[in-house]
């Protein structure tokens, strides 16, 4: 069941963790009729604080006042609050393995500033990104793929053609 | 008979709890799965590491399998399941800005979560990233308006779109899969290794 790598941490044999991630998905879907996600609850973080700090321009806004209700706050969301399980949950795989360590993980031919930096702009493509297409890897890709959502698919196939196709430009980060 | 929640067998209150129990065994399985390391991760992208393609198509297997398998069993009502809808061009668009983030930050929403969880530093920064990102895009919303609600063809899956049958549609992508999984095998053996 566990696979070692070359620093000596081990994780589970990726198709164990891929049956157990979609029996978790299957519950999912069983339980609430949706399937999981990310992005969604960072969109709710960033409605949040923008209604906090402005609320008459997110009111007037029409792409914030989609997730804003009069008898609801913002962060009130399903993916909020299963997003602060996944913390919760990696914290503690993280804990029993004993990966928890604040460190920067990067090619040692690149520096820690310049790894820090692809990962904020990586992070505000994905921003962009996932709200065009209306959800991320988790909610898009493999919730909709796993219902076999056309657009799940496609935006599957996307994601995953395009790192591809973009992986040379960037491959001095990582090789 | 299923869904529980949306056929009110489990009442609505308990929505947010279950969130919570579901998040926390998605967060463990995925960082145990490795999904915390941004380096191997990024592994599918140069060859060195398959693990993501492996977790990833087992799970969209398994799930679809098990889905269609209530279905026929009558444990669920597939009527009432979410079908993430099918927008052509926001699909496709939202799907290549994503990959560029993915190869350039080496993670994505869910797993730079995973990795800021146990430490991760730049999992933290991409997750930052990832806010300005979307409070972009909600800025420049008038902008991205046209392409977000681009081609609309409703909630719709693919074995509808190709009028197949959905069983043999996951039969085939169960074949699909298995194939990729020997094949990146093969494919691993020959680049060479990164020590991460």
């Amino acid at each position: 069941m566990k696979n070692n790598n070359e620093k000596g941490t081990t994780y589970f044999n990726p198709y164990f963790g891929g049956v157990m991630l979609g029996l978790i998905l299957l519950a999912t879907f069983y339980i609430t009729g949706r399937g999981l996600g990310a992005s969604g609850a960072a969109k709710s973080t960033v409605v949040a604080a923008v209604d906090r700090v402005a609320p008459k321009h997110a009111e007037e806004s029409a792409y914030y006042s989609k997730f804003i209700s009069d008898d609801l706050h913002p962060m009130n969301t399903w993916l909020v609050f299963e997003v602060i399980g996944v913390l919760a949950g990696a914290f503690l795989s993280g804990a029993l393995a004993g990966r928890l360590k604040f460190k920067t993980e990067h090619n040692p031919k690149i520096t820690t500033r310049r790894r820090l930096i692809f990962a904020a702009i990586g992070g505000v493509f994905f921003g962009v990104g996932s709200q065009i297409a209306r959800g991320c890897t988790s909610g898009a890709a493999l919730s909709g793929a796993a219902v076999l959502s056309l657009g799940g698919f496609i935006t599957m196939m996307a994601i995953f053609g395009s790192a591809y196709a973009f992986a040379y430009i960037f491959r001095k980060l990582w090789i | 008979m299923g869904p529980l929640i949306p056929l009110d067998i489990i009442p609505e209150q308990w929505n947010n709890v279950i969130a919570v129990i579901i998040g926390m065994a998605f967060g463990f399985i995925m960082e145990g799965s490795g999904f915390s390391s941004s380096r191997k991760i990024v592994g599918l992208f140069y060859g060195y590491d398959f693990t993501v393609l492996r977790v990833f198509f087992t799970a969209t297997v398994t799930t679809a399998i098990g889905l269609y398998y209530f279905s026929y069993l009558g444990w669920i009502d597939m009527s009432l399941v979410y079908i993430h809808p099918t927008y052509l061009t926001a699909a496709i668009v939202g799907g290549l800005i994503m990959g560029v983030g993915f190869v350039a930050g080496g993670y994505c929403p869910g797993t730079s979560l995973i990795g800021a969880a146990i430490g991760r530093i730049d999992g933290m920064v991409f997750t930052l990233g990832l806010m300005i990102g979307i409070f972009f895009f909600s800025e420049g919303f008038s902008i991205f308006e046209g392409l977000y609600n681009g081609g609309f063809m409703g909630y719709i899956t693919i074995t509808e779109y190709f009028n197949i049958s959905s069983q043999l549609f996951i039969f085939l992508f169960t074949v699909v899969a298995v194939a990729a999984f020997y094949f990146t095998t093969l494919i691993r053996r020959r680049v060479k290794q990164v020590n991460y």
